[in-house]
Formats: structure tokens, C-alpha cells, sequence
């Protein structure tokens, strides 16, 4: 080394390890075990529902970025990956390829890039895909099919959620056992199923630091005492709040959507508002609105709130005065 | 014994053990010093020598002629070569007194022992401290004697001897502490005369169990305590200090005395000692010289002015895969472009290693965890955004004036934004644009 040749460069001089493709990735090793478990219960339509999903986010995020003349190295960040894995994940295995290709564009093209790409989009890309079919495609979005380890009649097929909520389930005494829904032996979209492979991946997630515990702590408190006020009140009615946890989208969002890092808040204040008021619509969706499942909706909904709770929730500096 | 913390924070690599167990060794003065005559935080000091003139060893040669501003002196005995801008580890060339060490560091008259310090008056205390040219030696270098100058209406309680050293890679603080804590701690006591406080306290990070020992047998014969702190970064800093010690939170945008405290570095309470009890202005200092790029790291008392050069060249030169030089410490240092600067009051550290390739900037990905560790509960992301678009009237809102530059935001941020370098330019930019309005 020569003399008068060093770098100059701004403080500090060390910097942490992690970076944005390291926590892009640590999300898609983090459902890892969801994908197992539903190849296990559904067989090979999921690795080919994962795949063109994927593909065609990054083929959209592609066109994107060349149109918008971005360097296209972003591409190996790893989002747009995880945006085709969880659209994915919040599909019935029934669904046509196209049909999923179409929400596979719809999410990167209209809920990221539109925005600006990463970093920018105000609603979680898979859920604005999800939406989109499920507005347009009604009929396919809700037609489920049985994993291949329940031996049952086709015909009448439903979800856990939608058996309670259409099929009177607890007056007849159908309900989904608990046990059922914890390992996934269920129907309903391909992520959705095993509440333990998601509970894993969301425990590696907050070992990791790559989400924030308020999240999905923030919307099991608020779903429980919601959906729990109304079971106490009248069991033959409504389900327990542990029935609720389990069943349907609720894991895969707590853990995975809700927590999107770009369009979840930034301050503790705001993202505690925003965990808790998911819950609370979640439930309130499930209980009392048309439809039997809440969760993409609720999250969309809080999303939109993401802007005005960081900007309202500042937290008080150190050595600020308190308000009042 | 519970350890004391502050909220938030982080806790990046220590790399202690390069020096940790290093004695202290005088470095050998050099043939030239370049003393620069702004070595604090304020105005420059005004010369008091020409070219040509002989100068003594511990000669006032730069007085510091307002409050804010301290004097410098001599570092050897011998001749004064030129009086003019010369290379400055802050950035900027700045005044200074280029002097060629005669070798003999004669001083002018026999060193003046006082008799007993502590019988000493406060403003006596503080005329021989603002004599001694002392400055804080932690790194920002503010004017000792305005530090002990509490205003009339603000009466002081505590004095704080920070011995934290939480910035990694810095030993030389632990070293004074193992090798002169008596030193320290009659510097402590002094401060604790000239402020009027009650009683002192040491505030040490637990991976310096060994001087928490020490002081802790010690502090016996004064009014104080020695708490343990979590290591953690920036234990050091004072307004986490105070409040990891005490639960006083420093009002915003005011100062320590504010809440009864003085933190002092106990390097500097050491020179404190030096000054008042046998008139030692400050011309040298204690330094750690570490990192990868160090052949031989350790931890040196060196003369003010030193270059940079001679300083590595003592620790068996640099590596040759060293492409980036700091003074200071890894989190706060400044990057020099150069051998050819001299050790100024501030530094505290020289470091060298092989940098890694600078990574990708990606967008802000609102992961929030800037949020999670800034010492100070600030909204770093936001505010650089808020910089970056002028939106200064914003910044100012959310607080970008309390922001202390300890990085602890840019250490964490996964898409590697420089959000220190946009925080520093809006707080600049906000000093600037209210200036010029007072104007």
C-alpha cells in the first residue's frame, strides 16, 4: 500500500452483516416448511403452481424494471421471489395456472412496481394479486379441493372457515378438530394448511430480527379477545378463539403478510395499532360478514392506514418532554 | 451486582483484544511536531510564537482567547519552523506550529508542585485547568473549564467518570484506568470541588471487569460510587450515560448541567489531576493504535503533534492490504487520506484495516430496525428522507438536531443507506440556513 491512497469514506466505518437480499432470502427459507407440508398434502399441482408464479413475478419485475430503465441486478434481491411464493401460498391448489399467472402480474405490476418498485409499494404485492383474482375469478378463488390424505366426498368440499360459516358446522357438529388444523390435515389454500409448519417459519423469522414480534403477537392478542368476548358469551354460535388461529389464512398472514417489512409501519406506536386493528377486522369479517375468510382484506385495509400511523406515531425522543 | 443500560443501542464487533492487555508505552517524541491550533470544539487558539523563535516544553504557544476555545503549548523543546496551515485529522488544513524537536524537552522553570490540590479554590481549579489548555479527550474535545463552569442557577450534584469505552477496538481508557487510577480519581474529586457536586460516580462496561475492580477498591476514599454498565454501544455517550446511571433525562437540546451532572472522560479527569497539581499542560496523551491493519497494535502515550506516520511506524508499520485509516474509533472515527497528520487532543485512537468493497445501496425497505437502536428514539429513516427531499422545516420537527452521529443506524441498516452522512448534512444545513436569518 502506497502512502496518501487511503479511503475516505463518511462514519461509522463498521457495518452489520445483514443486508436486504440476506433478509429477502431468510423469508423464503422461512416458508420452506409451509411448501413441504403442502406438497405433502397436495402433491405435485403445488410445485407447479410455485413455480409459474414465480416465474412470472420475476418476468413481470423484469419488464418492469428494463421499462423503467432500473438496473436489473435488483432482480437477485429476492422480493419479487417471495411475492410469487406467498401469492402462491394464498391460492386454492384448484386454480387454473393461467389464473394464477394473472395474479402473479397483477401483484408485482399494479401492487409494487406502479409504486416505484421496493420500498415503495403501500399494500403487500401477493395480497393486491389475491384480490384481484378473487374480485374477478369469485367462483374458481373459492372452490376447494380435499388434500390427498382425506378420503372425502369432492362435491361438497369446504374450508374449515367456510364449513362454519355456510355449513352451520357447530350446530351439526362438524367442526374441523383442532388437531386437524394444527398439522394441516385440512382443505383450503396451498399455504394455509399446517398451522405448525407456519408457526415454525414464523419463529425463525423473529430469531432472525427479519419481522416484528409486535405483528403477529399484536394480531393473536386482538383476534383472541375479539373472536373470545363472543365464544364466552355463546359456544353453540361461535368458535373458540383458538379455532380461529389456526383456521384458515390467519397464521400465514400474522407471520408472513402483515409483516411485509415495506408496508407495515416503522414506529412501535403505529405498528401496534396497525397488528391489532388486522385482528380485530379479521374478526369481525369472519363473524359477521359475507364472506367466511378476512385476513387478505383486513391487511389491505391496514396497509392503506401505514402512511398516516407513521407519521402520527413518532416516538418521543430522549429527553423530549411528554405530552399532557 | 445489577448492571445499568440504556434502552435501544446495538452491539457491533469489540476487537478489544488486539490491545486490551497492552501497557501503555511512551512513544519517543518525533523530530517535528505540527501542533495545530485548533485541537477543540470552538475558536482556534491565536498564536503566540513566530518562525524562528525557541520554544520550551509545556510554552503556551497558541492562547485561547474566548470562552470556547482552548490554549495549546508545545509538545518537545526546540525551534519553531513555520506558523501556517498544515493537514488537520478533522478535514480541513488549520493553522499550526511546525517545531523541531531539539531532543532535550527542557522546560522552562522547575515544575511547580502545588501543595495540596484539594485545598484549592473552584476558580482556581478552573484558571489552572483553562491554563493547561485541557480539552475532553473522549473524542468531541470540548473545553474542559467551561464543563466545570456550571451556570450559578443549575447546581451540580454528580460528576460522571466515564470509563465506558464503548466505541470497538479503543483500549487506551482501559489502560489509564488499570494503570493510573489514583490519577483519575483525584482528577474526579477536583472536578467534584470545582462544580460543588456531592459525589462522583464511574460508570465502566463490564467488559472491563479488571478496572471495575480497581476502582471499585479505590472509590473507598472518595464520595462515590463505581456502577457497571452493560456493553453495550454507545454506552458512552453521554445523554444514554446519564440516563443508564441516573433515569435523568438531558432535556432536549440542553446540556448535562441541566440535570446536576458533569460527565467527564477519565482520560480526562487524569489531566485534570496533571494540570492542577503540578501545572502539566496537556501535550500528550493516551492512544490505542489497532485494528487488522496494524502490524503490532498498542496503546501509547504520544506527544500532540506526532504525525500519524511516525505513530504507525512505531507499531511495526501497516499491513499491506490496509487501504483505510481512522482516527478515532470504528463508529465515530474520521477516515484520513493521509499518513501525514498529526495526533491532535481529540484523538483517541489511530485504527487501519482492509475495508470491505462498499456494498449496494437499496432502497429503504421500512424494516424499522434504525428505529429499534437509535440511542436518542429518533425516526433516522424518515429524516434522512426528509434532508434528502429539503424538507428541513420537517427535520428540525422530528428532531434531526438531537441526532449524536453515533451510527448506530447506518451499523444496522440492511439496504446500507448512508443515513449518518444525510442526518450530519441536514443538521448543517439547518445550522447554516438559522444563522443566516439571525443575520
Amino acid at each position: 500500500m502506497a502512502d496518501n491512497t487511503f479511503i475516505i469514506q463518511s462514519s461509522p466505518h463498521f457495518k452489520d452483516k445483514d443486508s436486504v437480499p440476506k433478509i429477502m432470502y431468510a423469508v423464503i427459507a422461512s416458508l420452506v416448511p409451509a411448501t413441504l407440508t403442502s406438497l405433502y398434502f397436495f402433491r405435485f399441482k403445488v410445485l407447479v403452481m410455485l413455480l409459474s408464479c414465480v416465474a412470472a413475478c420475476l418476468a413481470t419485475e423484469t419488464l418492469f424494471l428494463w421499462l423503467r430503465k432500473k438496473p436489473l441486478h435488483s432482480l437477485c434481491d429476492g422480493s419479487a421471489i417471495i411475492t410469487g411464493i406467498l401469492l402462491a401460498m394464498t391460492l386454492p391448489p384448484s386454480l387454473s395456472l393461467e389464473l394464477a399467472v394473472i395474479g402473479a402480474v397483477v401483484a408485482i405490476a399494479i401492487g409494487k412496481q406502479a409504486f416505484g418498485g421496493l420500498g415503495h409499494n403501500i399494500f403487500n404485492p401477493a395480497l393486491v394479486g389475491r384480490a384481484f383474482l378473487q374480485t374477478a375469478f369469485p367462483v374458481a378463488m373459492t372452490t376447494w379441493i380435499p388434500p390427498v390424505t382425506l378420503k372425502i366426498n369432492t362435491a361438497t368440499f369446504a374450508t374449515p372457515l367456510g364449513n362454519l360459516k355456510f355449513q352451520e358446522a357447530l350446530a351439526q357438529g362438524t367442526l374441523t378438530p383442532i388437531k386437524d388444523l394444527f398439522w394441516g390435515n385440512i382443505g383450503g389454500c396451498l399455504g394455509e394448511t399446517s398451522a405448525f409448519a407456519l408457526i415454525l417459519g414464523g419463529l425463525y423469522l423473529l430469531s432472525r430480527r427479519v419481522i416484528d414480534w409486535r405483528i403477529p403477537l399484536g394480531i393473536l392478542l386482538s383476534l383472541t379477545a375479539f373472536t373470545g368476548i363472543f365464544w364466552l358469551a355463546n359456544p353453540e354460535k361461535y368458535a373458540s378463539p383458538l379455532f380461529h388461529i389456526l383456521a384458515g389464512g390467519l397464521l400465514i398472514g400474522a407471520f408472513f403478510m402483515a409483516t411485509d417489512l415495506v408496508s407495515s409501519p416503522i414506529t412501535p406506536l403505529g405498528t401496534w395499532i396497525y397488528a391489532l386493528g388486522i385482528g380485530v377486522i379479521v374478526g369481525l369479517i369472519r363473524l359477521f360478514g359475507g364472506f367466511a375468510e378476512g385476513v387478505m382484506y383486513s391487511i389491505l385495509f391496514m396497509n392503506a392506514f401505514v402512511p398516516l400511523l407513521n407519521r402520527y406515531s413518532r416516538p418521543r425522543i430522549l429527553g423530549e418532554r411528554r405530552k399532557g | 451486582m445489577k448492571v445499568k443500560t440504556f434502552p435501544h443501542g446495538i452491539h457491533p464487533p469489540e476487537f478489544k483484544e488486539f490491545t486490551a492487555e497492552k501497557p501503555l508505552e511512551s512513544l519517543p517524541p518525533p523530530e517535528k511536531v505540527m501542533i495545530p491550533l485548533l485541537q477543540h470544539f470552538g475558536k482556534p487558539a491565536k498564536s503566540l510564537v513566530q518562525k524562528g523563535d525557541e520554544v520550551y516544553l509545556a510554552q503556551k504557544i497558541g492562547e485561547g482567547q474566548t470562552l470556547f476555545s482552548a490554549s495549546v503549548h508545545s509538545s518537545v523543546s526546540g525551534k519553531v519552523i513555520s506558523v501556517d496551515d498544515y493537514n488537520h485529522p478533522g478535514g480541513n488544513p488549520i493553522p499550526a506550529v511546525t517545531i523541531t524537536n531539539d531532543g532535550q524537552d527542557r522546560e522552562a522553570s522547575e515544575i511547580e508542585e502545588t501543595k495540596d490540590p484539594f485545598s484549592l479554590s473552584p476558580d482556581e481549579i478552573r484558571q489552572k485547568v483553562r491554563e493547561a489548555g485541557v480539552v475532553g479527550l473522549g473524542g468531541a474535545a470540548f473545553p474542559t473549564a467551561v464543563k466545570l463552569s456550571p451556570p450559578k442557577d443549575k447546581p451540580i450534584d454528580t460528576i460522571i467518570l466515564n470509563g465506558c469505552e464503548c466505541e470497538p477496538m479503543l483500549t487506551s481508557d482501559f489502560r489509564l484506568m488499570l494503570e493510573a487510577p489514583d490519577d483519575i480519581l483525584k482528577g474526579g474529586e477536583l472536578a467534584r470541588i470545582a462544580t460543588g457536586a456531592e459525589r462522583i460516580i464511574v460508570g465502566i462496561e463490564d467488559n472491563k471487569k479488571k478496572a471495575f475492580e480497581i476502582f471499585q477498591e479505590k472509590i473507598q476514599n472518595y464520595t462515590g460510587e463505581v456502577a457497571l454498565l452493560k456493553t453495550k454501544y454507545p454506552q458512552g455517550a453521554e445523554k444514554n450515560l446519564i440516563y443508564a446511571l441516573l433515569r435523568r433525562e438531558v432535556p432536549k437540546g440542553g446540556l448535562p448541567f441541566d440535570v446536576g451532572v458533569i460527565v467527564q472522560n477519565v482520560g480526562t479527569a487524569k489531566a485534570i489531576w496533571e494540570a492542577v497539581s503540578r501545572g502539566k499542560p496537556l501535550y500528550e496523551r493516551a492512544i490505542s493504535v489497532s485494528g487488522h491493519g496494524i502490524k503490532e497494535p498498542k496503546n501509547i502515550l504520544v506527544r500532540i503533534g506526532t504525525p500519524f506516520k511516525n505513530v504507525i511506524e512505531f507499531c511495526g508499520g501497516l499491513n499491506e492490504d490496509a487501504d483505510i485509516l481512522i482516527m478515532g474509533g470504528p463508529m465515530m472515527g474520521i477516515a484520513q487520506w493521509s499518513l501525514d497528520v498529526p495526533v491532535v487532543k481529540g484523538t483517541s485512537g489511530i485504527l487501519a484495516w482492509s475495508a470491505p468493497r462498499p456494498s449496494l445501496e437499496y432502497p429503504c425497505i421500512s424494516c424499522g430496525r434504525c428505529i429499534e437502536d437509535c440511542p436518542m428514539a429518533l425516526v433516522p429513516t424518515q429524516l434522512a428522507k426528509y434532508v434528502k427531499f429539503d424538507n428541513f422545516s420537517a427535520a428540525e420537527k422530528w428532531g434531526v438536531l438531537d441526532c449524536v452521529e453515533c451510527g448506530c443506524c447506518q451499523y444496522i441498516c440492511p439496504s446500507k443507506i448512508p443515513l449518518v452522512h444525510w442526518l450530519r448534512w441536514g443538521k448543517e444545513k439547518i445550522i447554516s440556513l438559522k444563522k443566516k436569518k439571525s443575520v
